[in-house]
């Protein structure tokens, strides 16, 4: 089980590196999340895990896993669902002004990409 | 207190003329006048006691904590400086008056003027180095304003760059030389610092103190080769060549050898470096002047001879050397002073300073030549002038140095080369401007200046005489003390060495020297055609500016190429660069040292879990691989969802699995949506290489993470977590230990957590609301009514109290069972989302009502309040409070604050789920397009 | 008990709340409420600081939960200087926003406070993950408020910020996790309690987490390599947000600050040192590139934009070398830096308002209106982030010279500071005289980007009064250097001796009960210690 987790978060990790590093905005989006899945299945493992109970335990039944790290990645996973929110739309938004979903704006080939506030 | 009168009556004095200019030039004069002259007055008061030996201080602290506090000191040294600052400073007040043209703006002219004043008194007076480095930069920043006075000219707003650059650095460096000397003699007070001047002379850090701090002096004084600012600060009105760039500011790096004398001279080292640098600049710089064309920039170069010769005297280590520097100091300020007026005064009047077209101007201007003939007399060091006197004695003293590089005969004759030079650039200025043919071709028809305009002249020819003549009534005491100072003799009149300040020394070597000068400058003089195509051709010198000016140009070129390079407006390359840190930051450590495994006991890997596994596994690589194709990406990923979701349930996460299911729905509606507006196929371009280097970051990271991971996950770490397990039902009145945490023991995170959903919101709404509807996703009229399937209609409207009913139980008992106020008001927010799929955006709103805002607002202001309500009972923010009550017919009922709280998050979730999705759906719904079933 | 400590997130949160629930009242009201709360904050600002001042460090113990069990706020002397910083630095952009700029967007005057709450709740929490919610609040406030206007090349930098820092999020969450699973607890001080024996074969997982949050707060430090967003960032949107967003930066510092003199101290063992060797190259580095930057800058923004960054180069080579006199000298330079930032901001704002279509841009172009007030300012502001005397940027670097005087590189450190304080320089002097002196008449006529760039015709002197505000703090942080360094050099010294923080938080005898007497009078002993006893005991399973 253990090992299972550990692949899980490394898979989510990956694939989110990977498609937060492509030129689009939705991918960079689809990227983002599943770093946040990759962030939460990570803080929700950082401690000891446990299978099999009633799926509706509380601490009536025990051995109750680690409370704790559940708290904190709940509290995570809504942070990031507003933050998933604020960037979908901002895409949207950057879409329409720029008229291109390239993370760089209306630029196609991101080499040729100007230096921004200084150069 | 009388010494930071003397400082602060100029500073604030600089606010006075810019106010009274508006009722006339002379009153914005007087008013500068009136400043410098009652600081003048104050030093006066203070002339006897000085000149008695004694030595009036100051002590404020300032900032103790860098050994900066504001010591002042008034001694000899600073006695002589602050004469000459005051002095000639109310000279060229006067003389200001009449030089300036009407267009130009006297007030801030004087504003600048007197700021300088202060600064320069500032540091003359210092008593602590910190502090005198303060008052260093500040004379950089005034000269800096006052060279770029005439800012419409493109050599003066140039000039003033160099001149603060190559100041300003200077004195960056001597910043450090200061620290260093500090730190060597443990104190930034400097007369205890001269106090221990052997201490300081055999520190190890000596050497770079001394290079560093010399920096400072050389730069600002204009030594070679940091000589070339000084001749382009002339593009300043003459008053302030008069003034800063030949009386006072140049004379700052000299002035800081006197003062620091005592601790740094008489060694080989500050002999090389000092007098090698002093007697170089004087022969370079006096040979360039003699062919120079111009009258200022002849006297800039002089200047810059003189300063050399004023530093290699203090060079020679001796006290007798460190009298004449300070004599020369003197008398420099009073010959080359009336000299740039003079030059002003020819300026003014002929509306030229090219000595190729003045000649003759002894016909029309007869007193200002008689004057220049005097002066440059002096300067040129002739008999019986105040110049004179200190080029004999300075002479001497090369005869007899202590040290020596090279053979003995060496520093006299070069010296000598350096007086030859200086005569013959003399002879110029006066006989080439004011003797021969009459000019006919000036700018304009010349006559005597008005009388306050030569007046500052006449005074400061005469006291060159008078020097000359008396020198021992006029000037030896006033040398006394100063030198004495210098030297580091408490009391003037004490053993100074002995020297006599007198014409006739009878026939000695360097009269001899003189004579040599005189003659050789003549003859010079005589060919200094020959001499100006020397310099114009085989032997010139390099041009100091253009090569700063090229050295600066590349310098911004280059750093432009640099920053293009870096910053290149790449949001990837900026990612890969977060990606590539984090991989190290995680890796290395992972991969340096040794972790165990194993530890812990394992949770056996059941089938469900690797079936999970599998599915997540490959949702990932499908959105990985697919995300060009974007609706096949977005079904992979909400697989991925799904599953991490049910993973929760099956690790026994059942509040985090009713969370991340909730969630999950919002957000694929939500990039459903998005996804209708965006393109739906990314396009084809990357390279392979790129694919290729990112997946390897990627699969580093991944490798990085799981290994911690791993390590967590099989080694045992004691936690504070059974103190929640123990404490849930007793402290926090709840069974469901996760919620009980939520709402209780980390409310103050909850509560942050919401607030950061209702700014979410609100910055959804802006967003969307500053966008309007966009052009490119109006398909046709935004009016068309949508038909809806009616089975859903249906199906929704019915499901909507169903769901409601749900979430209300999900929150009543999120307390004990798993649930809450989050994932009931997520429950409520899809139920209406299905409403607003269902029937869309309009429906919704109508039962909606329009300003969610307040919702969210709401929500936060119940949460505060539950929160601050515990106040009433004196305990802390959002402290829990729970009882149980016996109600008719529902038997024992618990109250908690915590339901109050969770009601806040509730409704501030509801509202926000609500803002993004019906906000989208304006969106959406002008694109007058149904919903795309795309999912299967 | 005293609330003192939860002020400064309560009142923001419910000035940001009321302007919700007005949204609807006329502007003028909002502005009231927005200015009159910041008033407010500046009043609480100052009760902490004497309080702080006194050497009392107040703790609060949100629900009145014993630490470590429950979220600590703790009000040492750093916490507060942070919080007067930022109560400061909003007063300014309040008031320059108010004159309206907080008409180009909804909600202004409400992001602005929910801004502030989350600075102020990062800089007084005790608690890692609690800093990681605060970090979220004022992200996201900062993304509407960096947004706030629209314009094209505003949403396009704003989306590389927003991008970045979810990122960045990330990976706190992942460093968080690491914290927590390797040493068991979240509370900083039980931290720094525990990080003194770590578990066999976990050293490596706690020096990957600390290097990981390094990561994190590098990124909104703004340290090479990763603060080339910001001259974009700070370039594109509006002037008050730019100003405000001087104490942003400081966030990123503030928590290497915090974390590793507290959490991660390197004179643990396991730390051994780690934090400091990694910074002091790569501040050096931020402050040579930045340098550069500055130089190359073409706007007088982008110049700001990089001479901040210089700045926050030069306090955290200070900061690196971790000693007492460095911590003093880092925070000291801190105050001045960001507070001139912030009015150097603002002051060029008012300076491209009035130079028409060339706007900031290094050209030749007509006079500005008002040439006496705005070339003043100018010159001041500019005096004082070259780091001339007699302003604080001066004094702190020399401060931070003598405390790096017997680092090991002193001859880096010493090099690079000046190098990098003479290309500052020479930066300024090309563009103030550009700007300033080089007024031919403009002949270039394009387009400039971002309508709401341009001011509101604003000529009235008032419309100069913010500006000034700050730069007269600058003066005072330089006139009153005395007592000022003297708070932070106090502060340093609370810093360099963490005993104190954790015994405030964990109680005297390291924790055993969850009584705070760091300052007795400030903290009510909550009623769970004798859980807190018996459970401490036993941990895990």
């Amino acid at each position: 089980m253990e090992l299972l987790l550990t692949l899980t978060v490394g898979v989510l990790v990956a694939g989110g590196v990977f498609l937060v590093l492509r030129p689009r905005t939705f991918s960079t989006i689809l990227g983002l999340s599943l770093l946040s899945y990759a962030a939460n299945v990570f803080l929700f493992s950082s401690s000891y895990v446990r299978t099999g109970l009633a799926p509706l335990a509380s601490i009536k039944d025990s051995p109750f896993p680690d409370p704790l790290p559940q708290a904190l990645v709940l509290t995570a996973i809504v942070i990031s669902f507003g933050m998933t929110g604020f960037v979908v739309v901002l895409s949207l938004r950057a879409y329409n002004d720029l008229g291109s979903d390239h993370v760089d704006g209306d630029v196609h080939d991101p080499a040729s990409a100007d230096g921004g506030g200084t150069s | 207190m009388t010494l930071l009168l003397i400082i602060l009556i100029p500073l604030a004095g600089a606010l006075l003329p810019p106010w009274f200019v508006r009722w006339g030039r002379t009153q914005s004069a007087l008013a500068a006048g009136g400043a410098a002259g009652a600081s003048f007055l104050l030093l006066a008061s203070l002339l006897p006691d000085v000149m008695g030996g004694a030595t009036p201080s100051l002590d404020i602290p300032w900032m103790t904590s860098i050994g900066l506090d504001l010591t002042l000191r008034l001694d000899g040294l600073a006695l002589l400086f602050s004469l000459l600052i005051l002095g000639i400073g109310l000279l060229v007040i006067l003389y200001a008056r009449y030089y300036l043209s009407r267009e130009d703006p006297m007030g801030r002219f004087y504003a600048f003027l007197l700021f300088f004043m202060a600064s320069m008194l500032g540091v003359v007076l210092a008593d602590n180095l910190l502090l005198l480095l303060v008052f260093w930069e500040l004379t950089s920043i005034s000269s800096f304003l006052l060279i770029g006075f005439w800012k419409h000219l493109p050599e003066a707003r140039q000039g003033a760059r160099m001149a603060l650059v190559i100041t300003g650095g200077g004195g960056l460096a001597m910043l450090a030389g200061f620290i260093l000397l500090g730190q060597i003699a443990g104190t930034n007070q400097i007369s205890e610092i001269l106090a221990q001047g052997d201490l300081v002379r055999s520190s190890a850090l000596y050497a770079p103190m001394l290079v560093l701090v010399l920096l400072g002096a050389f730069t600002k004084s204009a030594q070679f080769p940091f000589h070339f600012w000084l001749p382009h600060a002339m593009s300043a009105p003459t008053p302030v060549s008069a003034y800063l760039h030949s009386a006072t500011m140049v004379k700052a790096g000299v002035f800081l050898l006197a003062r620091l004398f005592p601790a740094l001279a008489g060694t080989q080292l500050w002999f090389v470096l000092v007098t090698g640098v002093g007697v170089t600049t004087m022969v370079v710089a006096a040979y360039i002047a003699v062919s120079r064309h111009d009258l200022k920039a002849l006297l800039a170069y002089s200047t810059v001879s003189h300063l050399g010769i004023i530093t290699a005297c203090f060079g020679l280590g001796t006290p007798m050397a460190a009298v004449v520097g300070v004599f020369h100091i003197m008398n420099h300020a009073a010959f080359k002073a009336s000299l740039f007026m003079n030059a002003g005064i020819v300026d003014h009047e002929t509306g030229t300073r090219d000595l190729r077209r003045l000649s003759g101007l002894r016909h029309t201007l007869p007193i200002t030549g008689l004057l220049a003939l005097v002066a440059s007399a002096a300067m040129a060091g002739l008999p019986p002038l105040n110049g004179f006197l200190s080029k004999e004695m300075f002479f001497e003293e090369a005869l007899h140095a202590e040290y020596a590089v090279g053979p003995g005969w060496m520093l006299p004759v070069i010296v000598t080369l350096g007086g030859l030079f200086s005569v013959a650039y003399s002879i110029r200025y006066v006989a080439d401007a004011f003797l021969g043919p009459e000019s006919t071709d000036l700018p304009k028809a010349p006559h005597e200046p008005p009388r306050g305009m030569r007046l500052p002249v006449e005074l400061l020819v005469l006291l060159c005489i008078a020097i000359g003549l008396f020198p021992k009534q006029v000037a030896g005491k006033l040398v006394e003390v100063a030198a004495g100072a210098t030297i580091g003799i408490p009391t003037a009149g004490g053993e100074l060495p002995y020297y006599s300040l007198k014409l006739w020394h009878g026939l000695n070597l360097a009269l001899l020297m003189s004579a040599l000068a005189i003659v050789g400058g003549a003859i010079a003089w005589k060919f200094r055609g020959s001499v100006i195509a020397l310099h114009e051709g085989p032997l010139p010198f390099p041009r100091g500016k253009a090569m700063f000016e090229g050295l600066v140009g590349r310098l911004v070129s280059v750093s432009g190429t640099i920053t293009k390079a870096l910053e290149n407006g790449s949001l990837q390359r900026y990612l890969l660069l977060l990606a590539a840190v984090t991989v190290a930051a995680v890796g290395v450590p992972m991969l340096a040292s040794p972790w165990a495994t194993g530890a812990d006991t394992r949770v056996p890997a059941d089938a469900i879990s690797i079936a999970f596994f599998v599915f997540l596994a490959v949702g990932t690589l499908g959105t990985a691989l697919l995300h060009r194709d974007r609706i096949r990406a977005l079904v992979f990923i909400s697989v991925v969802g799904l599953v991490v979701s049910l993973g929760f349930v099956h690790l026994s996460a059942p509040d985090l699995a009713l969370t991340q299911i909730s969630v999950e729905v919002v957000t694929i509606v939500l990039l459903l949506l998005a996804l209708h507006l965006l393109p739906e196929q990314s396009p084809d371009e990357e390279s392979r290489f790129v694919l290729g280097r990112d997946a390897l970051i990627a699969g580093a990271a991944g490798a990085a993470v799981a290994s911690v991971s791993w390590v967590l996950l099989t080694t045992d770490v004691s936690t504070i977590s059974d103190f929640f397990l123990a404490e849930s039902k007793p402290g926090g009145g709840g069974y469901n230990v996760v919620n009980v945490i939520l709402v209780d023991f980390r409310g103050y995170d909850t509560f942050g957590e919401i607030v950061v959903l209702g700014i979410a919101a609100l910055g959804i709404y802006a967003l969307i609301d500053g966008m309007g509807v966009p052009e490119r996703w109006r398909v046709g009229s935004a009016k068309d009514e949508v038909r809806y399937p009616l089975l859903l209609t249906t199906v929704a409207r019915l499901t909507l109290p169903l769901a409601l009913m749900v979430s209300i139980f999900l929150f009543m008992r999120g307390h004990n069972e798993p649930g809450g106020g989050f994932i009931a008001g997520l429950v409520t927010a899809v139920a209406l989302i299905i409403q607003y799929i269902a029937s869309g955006v309009g429906w919704t709103q109508e039962r909606l009502g329009r300003d969610l805002h307040k919702v969210i607002g709401g929500g936060i202001l119940i949460a505060a309040f539950t929160g601050i309500g515990a106040w009433i009972w004196g305990a802390p923010f959002l402290t829990g409070w729970f009882d149980y009550f016996d109600l008719p017919l529902f038997g024992e009922v618990e109250l908690a604050s915590a339901i109050l709280f969770d009601l806040g998050v509730y409704l501030t979730v509801v509202a926000v789920v609500m803002i993004m999705l019906t906000n989208m759906g304006k969106i959406r719904n002008a694109t007058a397009v149904d919903v795309p079933d795309d999912e299967d | 008990m005293s609330h003192l400590p939860i002020l400064p997130v309560i009142v923001p949160a419910l000035t940001a709340v009321t302007l919700l629930l007005f949204a609807r009242a006329p502007i003028a009201t909002q502005r009231a409420i927005s200015v009159l709360s910041m008033l407010g904050m500046v009043g609480i600002a100052t009760a902490l600081v004497v309080e702080a001042a006194g050497g009392s460090m107040m703790t609060y113990r949100l629900g009145d939960w014993a630490a470590p069990y429950g979220i600590v706020l703790v009000a040492d002397r750093l916490a507060v200087l942070m919080v007067a910083m930022t109560s400061l630095v909003g007063l300014g952009t309040v008031a320059f926003a108010a004159q309206g700029w907080d008409l180009h967007g909804r909600n202004f005057h409400a992001l602005l406070h929910f801004q502030l709450m989350g600075l102020n709740g990062a800089f007084l929490t005790g608690d890692i993950f609690n800093l990681f919610v605060f970090f979220e609040i004022l992200l996201i406030a900062s993304y509407g408020l960096m947004l706030h206007g629209g314009g094209r090349e505003r949403i396009g930098a704003g989306l590389h910020y927003v991008v970045l820092n979810l990122g960045g999020s990330a990976l706190f969450v992942i460093g968080l996790g690491m914290v927590y699973g390797s040493l068991g607890t979240l509370n900083m001080a039980d931290l720094a309690l525990r990080v003194g024996d770590v578990g066999p074969g976990l050293e490596a997982v706690v020096q990957a987490a600390a290097l990981l949050l390094l990561v994190v707060f590098a990124l909104k430090a703004a340290l090479l390599p990763l603060y080339f967003w910001l001259p974009r960032t700070y370039g594109a949107t509006s002037a008050p947000v730019a100003a405000l967003f001087a104490i942003m930066t400081k966030v990123g510092v503030y928590s290497i600050i915090r974390v590793y003199t507290l959490v991660f101290p390197g004179e643990a063992p396991v730390i051994d040192g780690l934090p400091g060797a990694v910074l002091l190259p790569i501040a050096l580095a931020t402050i040579v590139f930045a340098a550069l930057g500055a130089l190359a800058a073409n706007t007088l923004r982008g110049m700001v934009a990089n001479l901040l960054v210089v700045s926050v180069g030069v306090m955290m080579t200070a900061i690196s070398l971790f000693t007492e006199a460095s911590l003093a000298a880092g925070l000291y330079y801190m105050v001045h830096s960001t507070l001139i930032v912030a009015a150097l901001f603002l002051i060029v704002e008012m300076v491209s308002a009035e130079r028409g279509e060339v706007v900031d841009r290094l050209q030749p172009a007509p006079q500005v209106a008002r040439p006496a007030l705005l070339g003043t300012l100018f010159f001041v502001a500019a005096a004082a982030i070259g780091g001339l005397p007699p302003f604080g940027g001066f004094l702190g670097k020399v401060y931070v010279l003598q405390s790096a005087a017997d680092a090991n590189g002193v001859a880096w450190i010493w090099t690079i500071v000046l190098a990098g304080s003479l290309l500052g320089l020479v930066a300024l002097a090309r563009g103030g005289s550009a700007v300033f002196w080089n007024t031919a008449p403009s002949t270039d006529d394009d387009e400039i980007g971002d309508p709401p760039r341009t001011a509101p015709p604003s000529g009235r002197p008032a419309s100069a009064a913010p500006a000034v505000l700050l730069l007269g703090l600058v003066a005072a942080v330089a006139i009153l250097a005395g007592p000022v360094s003297t708070f932070t050099d106090a502060a340093a010294a609370q810093l360099a001796d963490p005993t104190g923080y954790i015994e405030a938080v964990m109680g005297p005898d390291g924790g055993i009960d969850g009584v705070a007497d760091g300052d007795i009078d400030d903290v009510a002993d909550g009623g769970t210690e004798g859980v807190a006893v018996e459970l401490q005991t036993g941990g895990g399973e």
